[in-house]
């Protein structure tokens, strides 16, 4: 399990948590759970197109996926954001199903981008995977007051002189980066999993985004190790381990915030 | 005509099975994608397409037709998000993205199971993105009835669902039971993805339910009218994705049709940046309001 070429896979798994933690916190925080399910499909149809004309998958991968973070935010300014969400979703899976067609290894391709394979990593491929992973870390960091501000209570942050608006795309194109980074991975479909369920059960043991964060990666990495260790034991895809133990760690959050609110009877501290 | 219609395109059985279907399901998914776009569901209605995604790969491996596991998945995943709470409004993404990443787990998973125990090629292609054009003609009964069923149960529920869409408070004062009323329409909205994901494949089948739905709101603020526009346009759509699918087939020389199910959402999301059009200059940000 720990052999030579489990390695890269143990290393690229954990570079995944950390930034899957860090910016699945904020996903969370601002209720994109949505644009954060739909940009990961965009970056589907990227490494399709990418697959398709021989270039470099991550190359493929982040154009598009910058490409659908742009599109969602400049389209959801008029019109409905989850009805425009939802289409460009639909329209980047299709794309990706398009440029697959026209290829011959159609079906392991697509099963590969959608639901990942961490096992084939080279080390080659780890420089440009920690490389983006810690621009997007940084990213979060330089705009972490105002991010944090514009998350929780938008009317004050505009106030105050942060454009929510560009705050948005911002945190969109830091989100596309970091999803680019992870689908080869993950897979596209499960990124989502792992962005949602360790943030969103930290949340429910902690209000203070700092500790949030730094629990929300510890969950995320304990997802990540405890799915490549059950999915080498079993052989089973890793996909279907980090979605159920995303929703497992949820579970787990919810009750624990449960058991809180009936232990503690102030009203204010309940929520 | 022949420009248009390449030979054979009315005589082939398959094409006439894909447009009966596709007609079927793009109607059922028009009348249920206006309400979800009106009480701003539209990820709850995606959420489902995973959901049915993980039936569709189980059925397959039980030898099932897809179909049922599409509704049955549906119907079951339909009432979790309804136990963790996706009425409310406060943590609704939330609960919706866990059920969408549990879901989309179990599907790898079946979908794994599919591709090696089985070893027929072409589940994932069938189940995630559809081929309208191999379904079997017997199953259009069972489209059809659950079609019915669909419909039956937002024609029940059609005008205290209007009401609770629209303006919840008002509902409730005037005594419409919203919590019933919202699980009788994901029950409805289930049964429809599961119908759209056979016909344009599982992960795609959101495309039907909201690309029409919002154009028509687009066009008209009146819920009446809008039902009847997504109809007009989801099956039109449908159709004409089917047909360029076909015609596709002659495009190049090395007759190497394109996938029906892309083309289906390509028309779709055209015909929604088209209907935006009239309204670039005159910016309405946010939800348009709309009328019974």
């Amino acid at each position: 399990m720990f052999s030579a070429f489990m390695t890269n896979a143990w290393v690229i798994a954990t570079i995944v948590a950390i930034l899957a933690g860090v910016v699945g916190f904020f996903v969370v925080l601002r209720g994109s759970a949505f644009p954060a399910h739909a940009i990961p499909n965009g970056a589907f149809a990227g490494a399709a197109a990418a697959n398709l004309l021989g270039l470099n998958t991550l190359l493929g991968l982040a154009v598009f996926s910058v490409l659908a973070a742009l599109g969602i935010g400049r389209l959801g300014r008029r019109g409905r954001h989850d009805v425009v969400t939802a289409l460009a979703l639909v329209m980047m899976l299709a794309l990706g199903a398009l440029f697959l067609s026209r290829t011959t290894e159609y079906e392991p391709a697509i099963y590969s981008l959608l639901f990942g394979e961490v096992l084939g990593v080279s080390t080659t491929e780890l420089l440009p995977v920690a490389g983006l992973a810690a621009a997007s870390i940084a990213a979060i960091f330089v705009l972490y007051r105002p991010l944090v501000l514009s998350s929780i209570i938008p009317e004050i942050a505009e106030a105050r002189g942060v454009r929510n608006h560009r705050m948005e795309i911002a945190f969109l194109v830091v989100l596309a980066v970091a999803t680019a980074t992870t689908v080869p991975v993950v897979g596209a479909l499960l990124i989502f999993s792992l962005l949602i369920g360790p943030p969103a059960a930290a949340r429910s043991f902690t209000d203070r985004p700092p500790l949030a964060i730094l629990l929300s990666i510890a969950i995320a990495l304990v997802t990540v190790w405890a799915a490549i260790a059950s999915s080498y034991a079993s052989n089973w895809p890793i996909g279907f381990f980090v979605g159920v133990f995303g929703a497992f760690a949820y579970g787990i959050g919810r009750t624990w915030a449960a058991w809180r609110r009936t232990r503690t009877f102030a009203p204010f501290s309940a929520r | 005509m022949h420009f248009i219609f390449e030979s054979g395109f009315f005589s082939s059985q398959p094409v006439r099975v894909a447009l009966t279907i596709g007609g079927v399901v793009a109607f059922v998914s028009a009348v249920v994608g206006v309400f979800t776009v009106v009480r701003g569901q539209s990820f709850a209605g995606h959420t489902l397409t995973d959901v049915s995604t993980a039936g569709g790969s189980g059925a397959f491996l039980a030898g099932m037709s897809p179909l049922l596991g599409f509704v049955g998945f549906g119907i079951v995943g339909a009432g979790a998000m309804d136990l963790i709470g996706v009425q409310r409004v406060r943590g609704r993404d939330l609960a919706t993205g866990v059920v969408l990443g549990a879901a989309t787990g179990i599907a790898a998973l079946f979908l794994y199971f599919d591709t090696t125990s089985r070893a027929t090629t072409g589940a994932t292609q069938q189940i995630l993105f559809g081929s309208i054009f191999t379904i079997d003609p017997g199953e259009i009964t069972v489209v059809v009835a659950f079609g019915a069923v669909s419909l039956a149960v937002i024609a029940v529920i059609y005008r205290p669902l209007l009401l609770a869409s629209i303006s919840p408070d008002i509902a409730a004062a005037r005594g419409v039971p919203i919590r019933a009323v919202g699980l009788g329409f994901m029950l409805a909205l289930a049964v429809s993805v599961g119908l759209s994901s056979l016909a344009i494949g599982s992960i795609l089948s959101t495309a039907l339910l909201i690309g029409p739905a919002a154009t028509a709101l687009r066009i008209t603020r009146r819920v009446g009218r809008a039902v009847i526009a997504a109809i007009v346009i989801g099956v039109a759509t449908t159709w004409v994705g089917v047909l360029l699918a076909y015609d596709s087939y002659y495009w190049s020389a090395g007759h190497n049709a394109y996938p029906v199910s892309f083309f289906v959402v390509a028309v779709i999301f055209l015909a929604y940046l088209a209907s935006g059009l009239p309204a670039i200059g005159t910016r309405t940000p946010g939800m348009p309001s709309v009328a019974p």
